[in-house]
């Protein structure tokens, strides 16, 4: 019997086999044993197959491959199970060596070519451009043929034309009635045609696909071509071509020609601007006229010291320099000379103050500066605002120094709501800083009482720091850039210059003085002032006296000339730089710094001032001594002119914040205004006003304005560009004598006056826009004013002389009469 | 050389002249009392301007030419006296 192998299906040398269970326990190969799905072969030893040959003969498995088995070459067959059943029967044999080479180690190759089919999809799609094809009819031209429209006869046409010897001749036309003619006309009457009352139902329209084009077309100029450059550097002659250039004669040349006819055009411009819209300019100045519409001062504020036992009047006003919304008011008990006497035990308790008031706080004043005795007048030092000097009743000098408290008052602001706090604490527990209760802050030297002045001083002035002067009168430059000499006038017909630096002293003995006079003083007075402390001599005295036999002069104010420069509040970035930082070194500190100093003198100073007295003088005069040729002794210069205008005592001597030479000066009932130079007369005097006048102030922003307090509580203002002969306002104040006004800018909105009366209450006032904003060109107006009024004199002068000799001639003539 | 100067001197001290500049037929500034960048500015944009206004002038009238050219601003005046060769420009401040 032949071994049946699969070649049928392709695969020659497999043999399938039935092995049973006995036959598989023989070999080994039992079915989920020892052939698994992992490993479903086994080999098979030639030997063992033979020998289960001879042992069961047919009735072995091996039976039918017999004849394979004894043919193998090898010593080891291959038997495989089959699982599947793939070739019939659960066992197969292969025959071959070859075969059993190729199941143990099957070939790779297929595997390879599999995966190299799988790669050929995943490539990069290249694109490829359509190709043009040849036109393929597809039966659409016959559709266009059909639907296209095409002339389906020829067309005829005709030819008219003249006979050719009728060309050119003259036309005759004449006019032919159409119907009266028989054939003169063919018509073709209009006739209703079917074809045309057909309604089209149905239409063909042929649409085709095309891309969007767009034709348009424009119509450009085209001159003609250019070159074009760019240049990044300007072009520029160098130095030496400059020269030579300089000097080539056609430059010169050219010069010389073009320079007439520039200098004709220059001068022109010089003459006459004549591109002025003078409609513009003249519309402005007549706008501010006639504007009378809210031209009060309005009430802002008003403090008074509440606390004072004894009925006070304020004596000076001034505003603190740099603190916006701090005023001080020196006060004085409202007593004549006599009760002063009388009384005058009760007020030696009385401390004699100088208030600080804020807006912030119109109870509590935020400082009081004490002093020995009434002030009646104290100023601001213009170059270090914490210190002050006052004149006192009893004729001292009084110098607070109030750097220590800088702080607090420069940051006043909601002062209410910290009081209220303090109130609750007891009293011993209060520290001396957090106390907002106003402290009273001593003085820090006065001087000396023999050689100072006796009486009252009525007006105190710190002198520029431009400038310092000696015993002599002269001035020299002032190197220190602080205000360090000051200048009083007083009651006793003195007027005085102080200096607040220490002098040297002349004799040894002086050293030894001080030292006996040391007093103590108290630990919370700064010592800035010390060495003047009640040793404190002016520098010179001058005397105002009228002559040998009668009474001097009283000074009641004095003007110098720079005064208007130190406290014009226009520029305050000018005084701020002037004014010592805290944290530097204060020069006020150390005053002895600047002494050795050799100084220059300053050559045409005007060393002339004006001061008022008691009487209603007006003195013109110097401060410069000379000496007396006789005695040696330095004797002061003898007035300037002296004129009696007032009435009264003149308690405003006053220079306009914006002319250096225009004086202002009020008392009695009258005021005046003078010019510096003109020594005949005030360019201006004022008739007698129905009630006295107290005090008086330039404005300082209006050149022509300045404000006049009267002893009723009114306040005068007058205007020179409106009215010169009475004031162009009047306003209720208060119901007592004014005392002094002071106005102050505190921006160019805001502007404030201050005015105090003689009841003790101080009233800030807020200046309404027209008199704060002066109108165009008022400056010069009011300059023009007063060069007529100059001018007034002068004819006046003339005319003074012209009818003194008409007088002179008068009488002659009479005489010559007589006789 | 001197006479130059002097010249030049004469017109710059005048009221009001800010500057004075000389410049030459192609726009390149000789002298000047204005600083450099100022000066080559107003050199090269007033030689255009001075070409410009005398080809107007004599396009209008050919047998006229430019004698002066002066441009009033809000705030100064340019004057400008042009030759064949030369331009002399004059800056003035002319209000008060």
């Amino acid at each position: 019997m032949e071994p049946v192998n699969m070649e049928s299906m392709g695969h020659p040398e497999i043999y399938p086999l039935v092995l049973t269970t006995k036959t598989q326990e023989i070999f080994n190969c039992r079915i989920d044993e020892d052939v698994t799905d992992e490993q479903p072969y086994k080999l098979i030893n030639k030997v063992d197959i033979f020998e289960d040959l001879r042992n069961r003969a047919a009735v072995s498995d091996f039976h039918p491959v017999k004849k394979i088995v004894q043919e193998y070459p090898g010593n080891e067959l291959l038997l495989v199970y089959d699982k599947d059943f793939k070739y019939g029967l659960n066992f197969y044999l292969i025959g071959t060596e070859e075969g059993k080479e190729n199941y143990l180690n099957p070939p790779e190759v297929p595997e390879e070519q599999e995966e190299y089919k799988e790669h050929i999809p995943e490539d990069v799609y290249v694109y490829k451009p359509p190709v043009s094809k040849p036109w393929v009819s597809l039966g659409s031209e016959k559709e266009i043929e059909e639907e296209s429209v095409m002339e389906s006869t020829k067309q005829i046409t005709y030819m008219i034309s003249q006979k050719r010897s009728e060309f050119g001749a003259p036309v005759k036309f004449s006019d032919q009635n159409a119907s009266s003619v028989k054939d003169a006309y063919i018509e073709c009457t209009a006739y209703p045609d079917k074809n045309f009352t057909l309604k089209q139902l149905e239409k063909d329209v042929s649409m085709q696909v095309i891309p969007q084009i767009k034709d348009t077309s424009t119509q450009t100029e085209w001159t003609y071509p250019k070159n074009a450059t760019t240049q990044y550097y300007p072009r520029e002659f160098s130095e030496e071509e400059k020269e030579t250039l300089k000097q080539s004669k056609p430059l010169v040349d050219f010069l010389n020609n073009a320079s007439i006819s520039v200098e004709i055009a220059l001068q022109q411009n010089e003459i006459m601007n004549t591109f002025i819209d003078d409609w513009k300019y003249l519309a402005e100045e007549e706008g501010t006229f006639g504007d009378k519409t809210d031209t009060h001062l309005k009430e802002y504020q008003s403090f008074t010291d509440l606390h004072s036992p004894t009925e006070k009047m304020i004596t000076c006003v001034s505003w603190h320099p740099t603190i916006y919304g701090l005023i001080a008011v020196s006060v004085a008990v409202r007593l004549s000379f006599e009760d002063r006497v009388y009384f005058s035990g009760k007020l030696l308790l009385q401390p004699s103050l100088i208030l600080f008031w804020s807006f912030s706080d119109p109870i509590h004043p935020q400082l009081m500066l004490e002093s020995p005795d009434d002030i009646f007048c104290f100023k601001f030092c213009p170059s270090d605002p914490n210190i002050i000097a006052g004149g006192c009743i009893n004729g001292q000098i009084v110098l607070w120094d109030i750097t220590a408290h800088a702080d607090r008052i420069e940051n006043i602001k909601a002062g209410d709501s910290r009081s209220k706090k303090a109130t609750l604490k007891p009293m011993f527990l209060l520290e001396p800083e957090s106390n907002t209760e106003a402290m009273y802050i001593r003085h820090c030297a006065v001087s000396s009482i023999e050689s100072g002045h006796k009486k009252v001083i009525t007006d105190i002035h710190w002198l520029s720091d431009t400038f310092e002067i000696n015993r002599m009168g002269s001035v020299f430059e002032n190197r220190s850039g602080i205000c360090c000499q000051l200048v009083t006038c007083s009651a006793d017909c003195t007027i005085c210059f102080w200096d607040i630096r220490p002098q040297k002293p002349l004799t040894p003995q002086t050293t030894e003085k001080k030292k006996e006079e040391s007093i103590e003083i108290p630990f919370d007075v700064p010592s800035t002032f010390l060495h003047l402390d009640l040793s404190w001599k002016p520098l010179s005295k001058i005397r105002l006296s009228k002559g040998e036999t009668s009474l001097d002069y009283c000074p009641t104010r004095i003007s110098l000339n720079e005064d208007h420069l130190l406290y014009k509040t226009e520029d305050k970035t000018l005084t701020q730089s002037k004014i010592v930082k805290t944290g530097e070194m204060n020069p006020y500190h150390n005053l002895e710094s600047g002494m050795a100093n050799l100084l220059k003198p300053i050559d045409d100073f005007c060393t002339k001032f004006f001061v008022g007295t008691e009487d209603g003088e007006v003195i013109y005069t110097d401060w410069k001594m000379k000496k007396d040729s006789e005695t040696g002794r330095l004797m002061p210069k003898k007035p300037v002119s002296i004129h009696t205008i007032h009435d009264g005592t003149v308690h405003t001597v006053q220079r306009s914040p914006f002319y250096n030479d225009i004086i202002l000066t009020v008392g009695g009932w009258n005021m005046a205004i003078w010019k510096e130079g003109v020594m005949t007369g005030p360019l201006l005097q004022s008739c007698c006003a129905p009630k006295m006048y107290t005090s008086g102030h330039w404005s300082l922003t209006r050149p022509g304005v300045f404000y006049i307090g009267r002893e009723d509580g009114y306040i005068d203002i007058w205007d020179l560009l409106e009215k010169t002969h009475e004031p162009a306002q009047s306003q209720n104040i208060c119901i007592t004598m004014i005392t002094y006004i002071k106005p102050w800018i505190f921006s160019a909105k805001q502007q404030f006056i201050a005015i105090a009366d003689y009841y003790g209450t101080l009233r800030i006032l807020e200046i309404p826009w027209t008199l704060s904003r002066p109108s165009t060109n008022e400056m010069t107006s009011v300059n023009h004013y007063f060069e007529r009024e100059v001018k007034h004199l002068e004819y006046v002068e003339q005319r003074k002389n012209i009818r003194e000799q008409e007088k002179k001639e008068m009488e002659l003539e009479m005489e010559k009469k007589k006789i | 050389m001197a006479e130059v100067e002097e010249t030049l001197k004469r017109i710059q001290s005048h009221k009001g002249v800010i500057g004075t500049v000389v410049v030459n037929a192609e726009g390149i500034p000789i002298r000047t009392t204005l600083d450099n960048s100022t000066t080559v500015q107003y050199a090269g944009l007033l030689h255009q301007l001075t070409m410009k206004a005398k080809s107007t002038v004599r396009d209008i009238d050919p047998q006229n030419d430019l004698t002066f050219l002066r441009i009033r601003s809000k705030k100064h005046e340019i004057m400008v006296a042009p030759d064949k060769e030369y331009l002399l420009i004059v800056i003035q401040n002319p209000c008060e």
